[in-house]
């Protein structure tokens, strides 16, 4: 079931014409590594080569985010896959060259720092505490903390609307707390090792309503075993600037940045939004994205 | 900023005592549940009927070999939130009496190691002569077996005190928040630049919980041990 689920998605991705990467390298690798758990290609940029970087690129992201960073078997799905792929080929290294790396938020920086990774996309939101240790380039999307709820459930229509309610996120995480605190006193919180508990503590009806930033969220949704079940309710209450995590004093800011903005511009970025959040009625707030990346310090 | 500094800025935005005195609270009540119920189980396992024996058998395997964070997410995942088996109607109270009574579950059963280690100590004449002069097995253990066993468990019963202390901090998988795994784990996801400081705070607290509790339960089990 499993295998023809992401044969299926591998074959959806290419019918988009998302990997449409001309070179045979990449190709054979795609089937090549099958199994040694190297990458899958789901988007580069149109007829760009991706030659030229030596060695490999070693890329840190999430394995346990269904529509961002997701490890199912050997390939490697998700938005932040999508423009990791995307940025690695501009910057000359094919999906046959990227090694994927499991980057969990708290060790990011200690990564970056100790050379285990050359870049991170995991959901890294640029806040000023960690430009002290590590270098950003980007962003590369803007998300807000949003809120998942059951999809017959009307009765929340933004964080306001949560007292008396009960409301999940996970462990170690501020954006429950900062419910809580500043929009909803009277509501309870549950915390959870990690987002599939709550969805599952959410389907059984334990809980109203699960909170984090909303492409996380609309990932979750998204995938074959929650559809249907869950929608994300689109009111978005904080800004997170996902960046690209670097090492500190990095000289790669100004070409990944040069490649986020190919990426949107070429229309890829907005495919890569839609081809990952597929069916849960999800836009990113059209303010703030497509993001300008900012200047590099 | 410098060291002073750091420490003093995350002091005051965070709880740290707080956090810890949530851990020492799931320490206390786990540690009373584990030892009436390891207790008993010892008791089992050294009793002369051989179905508690091996009731008190079954239990310790399946207990000591299930790992904590398993016991934890099963409570919160299958329990309480498929069985909608609720203790209290506040969310607070509701997993810090979940994470208590899982704690007690887990650590019954290497109490009740340690207390059969401790039976194990007292010499079989001992038994023989309690049954000898009339007394039936449960006064048997509590007025003779038992009083010398505990003495002779003092130190083992200390080690499972210690590795309670530190396990208290798997309760953040029962989702209670406010323990020092929970609040390491959201200073670290903010304050990302003083990571190694935070982590340094955290585990010298463990060890001015953990320490007293060794020299103590050493001290006393030189000064209480039966002499034979």
């Amino acid at each position: 079931m499993r295998n023809v689920r992401s044969i299926f998605a591998v074959a959806a991705v290419a019918a988009l014409g998302l990997s449409a990467c001309t070179t045979d390298a990449g190709n054979d690798a795609a089937t090549e590594d099958e199994g040694t758990g190297t990458s899958t290609s789901t988007a580069t940029a149109d007829g760009a080569d991706c030659s030229g970087g030596d060695g490999t690129l070693r890329i840190g992201i999430k394995f346990d985010q269904p529509g961002l960073g997701f490890q199912d078997g050997s390939t490697y799905t998700g938005f932040d896959v999508d423009v990791a792929t995307y940025v690695a080929c501009e910057l000359g290294y094919g999906a046959d060259a990227i090694e994927w790396v499991s980057a969990p938020s708290a060790n990011r920086e200690t990564m970056l720092e100790n050379g285990q990774v050359d870049m991170i996309f995991a959901t890294y939101s640029i806040t000023d505490a960690r430009k002290e240790v590590v270098d950003f380039a980007g962003p590369y999307f803007v998300a807000g903390q949003d809120l998942l709820v059951r999809e017959d459930d009307d009765s929340i229509d933004g964080p306001e609307s949560l007292n008396g309610k009960n409301l999940c996120s996970v462990t170690g995480s501020t954006s429950a707390q900062k419910v809580k605190d500043t929009l909803a006193s009277e509501v309870q919180l549950l915390e959870q090792p990690g987002y599939a508990d709550c969805v599952t503590v959410l389907e059984a009806g334990q809980v109203d309503a699960v909170t984090t930033d909303d492409i996380i969220l609309a990932g979750l949704a998204a995938t074959p075993a929650n559809s249907g079940k869950f929608k994300v309710v689109g009111a978005p209450f904080s800004e997170e600037n996902y960046g690209v995590g670097l090492p500190k004093g990095s000289d790669m800011c100004e070409d990944i940045n040069t490649a986020i903005t190919a990426m949107i511009d070429d229309g890829s970025w907005e495919e890569a939004v839609t081809s990952n959040t597929e069916g849960t009625g999800y836009t990113p707030n059209a303010d703030l994205n497509p993001p300008t990346p900012a200047a590099c310090a | 900023m410098n060291l002073f500094e750091q420490v003093s800025f995350l002091f005051s935005s965070y709880n740290i005592p707080a956090a810890f005195w949530v851990n020492i609270q799931l320490t206390f009540w786990a540690a009373i549940g584990a030892l009436l119920v390891g207790t008993v189980l010892g008791l089992m396992r050294v009793s002369p009927v051989p179905s508690l024996q091996w009731l008190g058998t079954a239990y310790v395997t399946v207990f000591r070999n299930t790992p904590l964070t398993v016991l934890m997410l099963l409570a919160v995942l299958g329990v309480w939130s498929q069985l909608k088996i609720t203790f209290a109607q506040d969310f607070a109270t509701n997993f810090f009496i979940y994470a208590c009574v899982v704690l007690a579950i887990y650590h019954a059963a290497f109490v009740c190691e340690a207390v059969r280690s401790g039976i194990n100590t007292v010499p079989l004449g001992q038994a023989e002569a309690a049954r000898a002069i009339g007394l039936p097995f449960l006064p048997a253990a509590r007025l003779v077996l038992l009083p010398q066993a505990f003495r002779g468990a003092i130190a083992p019963l200390g080690n499972v005190l210690i590795a309670l202390i530190k396990n208290t901090t798997v309760a953040a998988a029962a989702s209670v928040a406010v323990e020092t795994s929970s609040v390491m784990r959201g200073m670290i996801e903010a304050n990302s630049n003083m990571v190694i400081l935070i982590f340094m705070i955290f585990a010298l607290g463990y060890v001015i919980l953990v320490v007293p509790v060794g020299v103590v339960t050493t001290s006393l089990s030189r000064k209480l041990a039966v002499t034979r």
